[in-house]
């Protein structure tokens, strides 16, 4: 089956195995060796691209991204960010003029990742170059680049235009052929945006057999906002997902900010952040916490189910073989959900502990509540004690603090490299304090502090 | 003239256009071949049966190679004591190579690197600073002991004393660019190596060892590296050797690249320290005696472990006079990956050591922790009174500190700020701020003296362009481009003309690494001299054409001036080709006034110091102990800048990696001594929103009072340790919470820092 795609202008069709990377084989195959391999993981930037189709450009993790992800689509690389005749970018000169570059072995994938950000007119710098690490500059004049080139033109040869394709026999054009692929191969691997699955391939070292990709399946990458909820397919992006969520559940939003990267939220799907069932994904606490429900299929059998009740057990969750997740529903309003996101890094980290809380105060006293945790047991889990501890309760701190008390009935949580169990569970405990100081109107994020 | 003007790095087109070459980028034959290590999976013990069929049968493997099939030397050190390139039976910690795969691709050697069957009989293992304390597990026999005065009775006898013990945790590098090299055969058994290097000149000597030749038939190349950080000083090594090893076995050329992962769990990181403390002060906070106890973790080999603990004492003083200490130093050996070189060098731990004193002792007296320290301060260059002493009995000459922390109180609005921040903290329950300025004092030099070296070679050709080579490697840092505006200036023309070249043992022999902050000093005083020998030939040419004395010629504006007559450069070049003038010159500088005896502790291991000073503010959450750093002022000593645009990145990039070093960064391993923060994943090092939101960094106006490179001052190292002013604001911060002292140990994470505030509020 052939790949085809345009590369830095240039149309190319490839014949390769499903789980070649970009990334190499720009570097081994074409010699554009302007990409790095830093980190091998999607963790760094250092291989970022631009990969333009009908929905904009954006910037993704080379490394992590498989040729067949690509098909129908156009790429740049630091290569194709300079026109035909080698006039730099306005990024590429901003970055000389501003001393950007020291050992250099980063600036290529931060160079994409601002002419992405330039081509769209984003001006929230530290979002766009989260996903890029710098060791060298402090990243003060990276900053200072991305600034001063704001407002200059995007180049004419930004401009892409994918090649049209004929369907890959591995990559699904709609649900009903995924559901068709998947009964028949119930063992094969889905990869929706691979920021995952892409590990088990570059570290794991593994075979992976059967593959489908998913990103062809356009209609499950749709968003319906109802009167109450909102339908969110599976093959959603947490990087389209997030516009909407900054207007319905901002608190949400900020945490799916802080979610991975702008590379990683481009290529993450919610639906994959779910299904992978892994006990510190950040998605599945707000979802559980907003009683979301998810929509599985298998065959043209479907039935729905709460969001929590998905994940079983560590590495197991209910899901039958073949069955894969079509879509997630949320309530369309929740004015009293935040989700507290901890972590060493504010960006680009993987949560010790990530809490999520609704609660309903009516007449002064716990009307709902619903508490779920991710980072704090085998699966993300609600708190049950705890909400029972407040509901029918009096919002007060006395409350509180009784109910701070029950987090370890509710956990026992683990030690290791992110955080002690100490640690998780007593910055659970505080995150309930922290909610009720917030919904009080007290300060409480470390963010919004001015100096 | 172009010394001191702000230009861009030499490679900055290059690097934002990707046409930068790194190792990897290298276009090799089609032949090539690619290694990876097997590693150990324990921290001790020894091997009892290796089975290799699965890796020699491994698709595209070609070769398998073990210690036993090594032709020459299994030495990677870089030190005294050996350290085998492969196992030879024993292993010492969890990742230390066994075995090497020779691959047709670097996927397939990492695939077959897996598939080795292993059995070891395993021996408790030697992990932590307790573990090897008890076991009596040091390099050298018994502790190093500097001291001046008697700091025992000096403690005895002040009206106060405080007791303190502080964990500092290590560092991985992080370069972004991950250790590599490559080895291209040659005729008659010679080798190129091309190796992301900071030393050049080992990779070539340990290469020549490893495959039985002198150090004629090894040239070893390096065009620049993606960030070094001391990183690079040693632990390419393995990498250049095994390539050339197989290049010479295989008669292919051959090319290693770490995995990210690989990359952390095999090679060295800063070392870790505890430092514990007795001090012995005045009711003001003004240091009668300290006695320090500095215990190192140094891994499973000497490496470079001597010199860091060596430079971890010689900063135990920082900028303060301290006229009673003692300072006592074990370098331990763990089961643990080696402690190496990292920017600093052993100087951040010391002097984050010292700095912790001050902050426990202003908080005993309940003083503004800033008094305390200027009280403390050496005495000021050409003030009154005798020169004060290190330490080490040597000399502060240049101390500058007195007047850099009055402009930096002034410019940062210090003291305004600070009682802002005192009203803030009252009316913020939850969270909390802090703010600290703590100063630098750096010595510059390596304390190894002969290593204060350096060699360059000039060529102007023909047609008035210039080749400069010298024996230092640019990792980022903006070297090449300081030493050429050197040479530029050396014969009045504009820096363009002069052609950057890769650092090659073929051009300079018997380099040092380029670490210490020492780059631009040697090279740059190297290249100057090599510049000033051409020079003096063509002055002497023109003005005995001229019928003038050579002294009366002048090198400007891309002219010669001879007289009252101005001669293009060019012209005057083709005319000295044309007259059989040498146009080639080699050029050579060794630091002077340096004398250094480390076992008694004495002498002046430093040409002069580097200083600077920081003042940081920062936010605490009292309820998870995140935070953040706010803002942060920067005053720092560069001399004479030889670039002020390259300076300031040093100084900028070098206070956000402090600061990640003693924030963010944590290195956990588990009981087995497994590294568990093996990849960006789980180690964290500062990302673009860790900067400080305000991020003010000035060039202090000065010049060096020695003789160096037009004045200026290294500028390498020195900033990291700004990044101790973020440590001090997040103790400030913490100590708003209670009245206990906060005691925050390195890395101040957001665990350490909860922790913390449950202590000082208890």
């Amino acid at each position: 089956m052939t790949i085809k795609f345009s590369l830095n202008g240039e149309t190319v069709a490839v014949d390769t195995a499903p789980t070649v990377t970009l990334l190499d084989w720009l570097r081994e195959n074409r010699g554009l060796t302007g990409t790095k391999e830093g980190c091998n993981e999607g963790d760094c930037g250092a291989c970022t691209v631009m990969i333009t189709d009908e929905n904009g450009a954006r910037a993704l993790n080379a490394c992590i991204l498989f040729l067949p992800q690509l098909h129908g689509k156009s790429v740049r690389t630091v290569e194709g960010m300079s026109g035909p005749d080698g006039a730099m970018h306005p990024v590429q000169s901003a970055m000389v003029e501003k001393h950007g570059s020291q050992c250099g072995f980063c600036t290529p994938g931060f160079v994409v990742s601002m002419a992405v950000g330039h081509l769209n007119g984003r001006t929230d710098h530290d979002n766009v170059v989260a996903g890029n690490l710098c060791r060298c500059t402090g990243y003060a004049p990276i900053v200072r680049a991305a600034e001063a080139a704001e407002g200059a033109d995007v180049p004419t040869w930004m401009t892409d235009e994918a090649p049209s394709v004929e369907a890959l026999g591995y990559a699904p054009e709609t649900a009903d052929e995924l559901a068709t692929w998947y009964e028949a191969h119930p063992k094969g691997t889905l990869i929706a945006g691979a920021t995952d699955v892409g590990l088990w391939v570059t570290k794991g070292l593994k075979d992976l057999g059967d593959v489908a990709f998913l990103n062809r399946c356009r209609d499950l990458q749709s968003i319906s906002v109802g009167d109450d909820t909102i339908n969110i397919g599976a093959g959603v992006t947490m990087a389209t997902l997030l516009p909407l969520l900054r207007e319905t559940h901002p608190s949400y939003a900020e945490m799916v900010r802080r979610y991975g990267s702008e590379q990683v939220r481009q290529a993450a799907t919610i639906g994959g952040n779910v299904a992978n069932g892994s006990p510190i994904g950040d998605n599945p606490p707000a979802l559980i916490a907003l009683k979301a429900t998810m929509d599985l299929r298998k065959g043209d059998s479907r039935r729905t189910i709460l969001v929590e009740d998905f994940f079983l057990e560590y590495g197991k969750q209910d899901r039958a073989p073949g069955e894969f997740v079509e879509g997630i529903t949320i309530p369309k309003s929740a004015p009293n959900l935040r989700c507290y996101k901890i972590s060493k890094r504010f960006d680009q980290d993987i949560s010790a502990v990530c809490g999520c809380f609704d609660v309903t105060v009516a007449g002064g006293v716990v009307a709902d509540v619903r508490v779920a945790f991710g980072g704090m047991a085998g699966t993300p889990m609600r708190a049950k004690n705890v909400e029972d501890a407040l509901l029918g309760q009096p919002w007060t701190q006395a409350t509180i603090e009784q109910a701070m008390a029950k987090f370890e009935q509710d956990f026992t949580p683990m030690s290791d490299m992110r955080a002690s169990a100490d640690y998780r569970l007593q910055t659970a405990q505080n995150m309930l304090q922290r909610y009720f100081l917030e919904l009080s109107g007290e300060s409480v994020s470390v963010l919004e502090v001015q100096p | 003239m172009s010394v001191s003007k702000p230009l861009p790095h030499d490679a900055a087109a290059l690097h934002v256009t990707g046409q930068a070459r790194y190792i990897d980028d290298l276009p090799l034959p089609k032949n090539a071949l690619h290694l990876a290590f097997g590693t150990s999976a324990i921290a001790r013990g020894t091997i009892t049966s290796l089975d290799l069929d699965a890796v020699r049968t491994a698709e595209g493997v070609v070769a398998v190679l073990t210690a036993e099939d090594l032709p020459h030397h299994n030495d990677v050190s870089p030190s005294p004591s050996p350290e085998p390139l492969l196992s030879e039976g024993s292993v010492h910690f969890v990742g230390q190579p066994i075995f090497l795969v020779v691959a047709e691709t670097h996927l397939l050697a990492r695939k077959a690197a897996k598939l080795a069957r292993i059995d070891y009989d395993e021996h408790p293992a030697i992990l932590t600073i307790d573990q090897a304390m008890d076991a009596k597990s040091h390099f050298e026999d018994g502790p190093r002991i500097y001291q001046k005065g008697d700091a025992a009775s000096a403690i005895e006898n002040a009206a106060h004393k405080v007791h303190g013990v502080f964990e500092i945790g290590g560092q991985e590098h992080f370069y972004l660019e991950g250790q590599a090299a490559a080895a291209l055969p040659q005729e008659g058994g010679d080798m190129v190596v091309h190796s992301s290097t900071q030393h050049p000149t080992e990779i070539q000597h340990k290469v020549a060892e490893a495959l039985g030749v002198p150090m004629n038939a090894v040239r070893c190349e390096v065009r620049r590296m993606g960030g070094g950080f001391g990183g690079k000083e040693s632990q390419g090594n393995h990498l250049a050797v095994s390539c050339a090893v197989a290049a010479a076995l295989t008669g292919r050329p051959c090319s290693m690249r770490y995995d990210r992962d690989d990359d952390m769990i095999i090679t060295g990181k800063r070392h870790d320290f505890r430092i514990s403390y007795t001090v012995g002060f005045d009711d003001a906070g003004r240091i009668e005696g300290v006695d320090f106890l500095q215990l190192c973790r140094c891994g499973w080999s000497m490496d470079l472990s001597l010199p860091v603990a060596d430079r971890a004492m010689l900063h135990a003083d920082n900028a303060y006079n301290l006229p009673n200490i003692r300072i006592e130093s074990h370098r331990l050996k763990t089961n643990t990956q080696s402690g190496t070189a990292f920017r600093g060098f052993g100087g951040p731990q010391g002097m984050v050591g010292i700095e912790r004193v001050l902050d426990h002792v202003a908080h005993a007296v309940g003083r503004d922790p800033l008094e305390v320290r200027r009280d403390n301060y050496y005495r000021a260059m050409d003030s009154d009174g005798p020169v004060q002493t290190t330490p080490y009995h040597m000399p502060v000459e240049d101390f500058i500190l007195h007047d850099m922390t009055d402009a930096l109180v002034a410019s940062s609005n210090y003291v305004a700020r600070r009682a802002h921040i005192k009203d803030w903290n009252a009316n913020n329950p939850i969270l909390k701020k802090g703010i600290a300025l703590t100063p630098v004092k750096f010595g510059i030099s390596f304390t190894l003296t002969h290593l204060n070296q350096a060699g360059a070679l000039v060529h102007v050709y023909q047609d008035g362009s210039i080749h400069m080579n010298h024996g230092g490697t640019e990792m980022g840092q903006g070297l090449f481009q300081k030493v050429a505006q050197v040479a530029a200036a050396r014969f009045g023309v504009d820096v363009s003309r002069v052609k950057i070249t890769a650092t090659d043992t073929g051009k300079v022999p018997n380099t040092s690494a380029t670490a210490a902050s020492s780059g631009s000093d040697l090279n740059g005083m190297a290249v100057k001299a090599a510049c000033d020998t051409i020079r003096a030939r063509l002055a002497d040419f023109v003005a005995e054409r001229a019928g003038l004395d050579a002294s009366e010629v002048r090198f400007e504006d891309g002219q010669v001036i001879v007289g009252t007559e101005s001669h293009a450069f060019d012209a005057v070049i083709a005319d000295a080709y044309m007259n059989r003038i040498s146009l080639s010159a080699t050029g050579f500088y060794k630091t002077p006034k340096i004398v250094w005896d480390r076992i008694k502790g004495t002498g002046r291991p430093f040409f002069y110091f580097a200083y600077g000073a920081a003042v940081t503010e920062v936010v605490i959450d009292t309820l998870t102990g995140e935070n953040r750093i706010l803002r942060a002022d920067i005053l720092h000593d560069a001399g004479a800048s030889l670039n002020p645009a390259l300076d300031i990145g040093q100084v900028e990039g070098g206070y956000v990696q402090g600061a990640g070093w003693l924030t963010t960064e944590e290195l956990v391993w588990d009981d087995a001594g497994r590294l568990r923060t093996h990849a960006p994943s789980t180690y964290k090092i500062p990302a673009c929103s860790d900067r400080p939101d305000i991020f003010n960094v000035a060039l202090w106006d000065g010049e060096n009072r020695e003789d160096t490179i037009y004045r200026s001052k290294a500028v390498g190292e020195p900033p990291l340790m700004l990044g101790i002013s973020a440590l001090m604001a997040l103790s400030d911060a913490v100590g708003a919470c209670g009245e206990g002292y906060p005691a925050l140990d390195a890395p101040a994470t957001a665990e350490t820092i909860l922790m913390a505030v449950n202590r000082v509020s208890e």
